[in-house]
């Protein structure tokens, strides 16, 4: 037990929970890009399909064990930066390096494309989970008109724009995320030819997905 | 070749740094760089100024004393070598070129270019050895070792532990060295029965002196004169990961 609390103390154990959290995370936009890929069947499997995901008694348990996962992420992410830029120490006439040998922009910025993806989400949960109620029925059952509230809100060229730079912003953080959370958990450098393929193409995936939804509301919302 | 310098001069641990300008003429391009900071220095003690602090010993690459940025580059812009292999054929006439220490809390500033890098020495006392009484050479057949493990624990013993991850890193993290240490014992017969007790105690060390944390951006294994793989920081999560699960 002792060498387990040692371990999560240690750098090493703080990289690998935000390692694993993130692949948790990972795991649900991979579930949400899908699922809204339901908008282009029609809005009634769409909305059929939200009103059995919130109806669902588990919905609860799920919605408790994803924030925990995002709080988890984010709070020891935010935690281990701020030790690094104390480890860091720059005098200010010190510029930080900006050289032949340094590392990839993506992987030089996740504090900054997370806080962002951050602020999207909470916006994202205003305007959507918590946005107007359009009733619709459908072979007698009432439900909620997501459908109807999506292309509304991407009829507007500015949240559709927001959108897509969320999207941009996400890939960024996935490109680098993905294939440093097997190395955090001590699976595959990223270095690892099959793991950074996989990491491009993962956000590749996501955020393609993501972005045709807005583009496909902007013009079927009658622009 | 005339060269323009600016170099980072500062007189002691809590004094203030700040950037010098040199200029220097008729540098050779046969010099290697810390002969024409030698050349230098001469001009400066000739003039009566004090001359430039830097650390330097071998000046062939295996030592790990030399240390510097230069450009932003830890040991300069060349791939795997260390400050003392870098040559003044690289640079042009008129270029401008910066020099500073280490850039890390952990490696303070003694004075001017030399840094105090002994947070190394410190990780390598929590567990960078082994326990056994060394004699003669034992006979070559006794313990077997795969060619592909003993490539592996030869390639991560070429660190020479300059510190060139750290300084390069954005985090200033020590992953680099710390793994190459423990790749390279974790993996051998010798090394393997203290892994558990090796691993829990130099990253223990490396995280009470100060240094940050790896986010796996790479800018460490481009920076190591003796390129040290980014493969020996997956080894050394994972090492610490099963020493999670024993006693």
């Amino acid at each position: 037990m002792a060498s387990i609390k040692l371990f999560l103390k240690s750098s090493v154990g703080r990289k690998f929970l935000v390692g694993i959290t993130g692949l948790g995370l990972s795991g649900f936009v991979l579930t949400h890009m899908a699922g809204n890929m339901l908008m282009f069947v029609g809005p009634e499997a769409y909305n059929t399909y939200g009103h059995k995901l919130i109806t669902n008694p588990f919905i609860y348990i799920a919605e408790v064990g994803l924030l925990a996962i995002f709080f988890v992420h984010m709070g020891l992410a935010l935690c281990l930066a701020l030790e690094n830029k104390k480890a860091r120490a720059l005098a200010p006439s010190q510029k930080p390096s900006n050289c032949e040998k340094d590392a990839r922009l993506g992987s030089r910025y996740m504090v900054h494309t997370g806080i962002l993806v951050f602020v999207f989400v909470v916006l994202h949960l205003i305007t959507f989970k918590y946005g107007p109620y359009y009733p619709v029925s459908y072979h007698g059952v009432e439900m909620r008109d997501l459908h109807r509230l999506i292309v509304e809100n991407f009829k507007s060229p500015l949240y559709s724009g927001w959108y897509l730079f969320s999207m941009v912003i996400l890939f960024s953080h996935l490109v680098h995320g993905f294939s440093a959370s097997f190395q955090s958990l001590g699976f595959f450098s990223v270095r690892n030819c099959l793991i950074k393929k996989m990491g491009w193409a993962f956000a590749f995936i996501i955020a393609g997905g993501f972005f045709i939804q807005p583009i496909y509301g902007y013009f079927y919302g009658g622009n | 070749m005339k060269l323009h310098l600016k170099i980072w001069r500062q007189n002691g641990p809590s004094a203030p740094g700040n950037f010098k300008d040199y200029e220097m003429d008729h540098v050779s391009a046969d010099m290697s760089f810390l002969e024409m900071l030698d050349v230098l220095n001469v001009t400066l003690v000739k003039k009566g100024e004090t001359p430039i602090e830097f650390d330097h010993d071998c000046r062939e690459g295996i030592c790990g004393s030399c240390a510097l940025m230069i450009n932003g580059n830890a040991h300069g812009p060349d791939t795997g070598t260390a400050t003392c292999q870098l040559h003044m054929r690289r640079f042009k006439e008129n270029d401008t070129i910066v020099i500073e220490p280490w850039r890390a809390k952990a490696f303070p500033v003694i004075k001017d270019l030399a840094t105090d890098r002994t947070a190394f020495d410190r990780i390598m006392a929590a567990g960078g050895y082994i326990s056994v009484n060394t004699g003669n050479a034992p006979e070559a057949n006794s313990n077997l070792v795969g060619k592909d493990t003993s490539e592996r624990a030869m390639d991560a013993a070429a660190c020479i532990g300059c510190g060139a991850c750290v300084a390069a890193c954005k985090n200033s993290s020590a992953m680099l060295f710390v793994s190459a240490k423990v790749s390279h014992l974790a993996q051998l017969p010798q090394g393997a029965p203290e892994r558990a007790k090796r691993v829990r105690g130099m990253v223990t060390q490396m995280d009470q002196e100060g240094f940050g944390n790896c986010s796996n951006t790479g800018a460490c294994e481009a920076a190591c004169p003796k390129e040290i793989k980014l493969e020996n920081i997956t080894r050394l999560n994972r090492e610490m990961v099963r020493a999670a699960f024993t006693e």
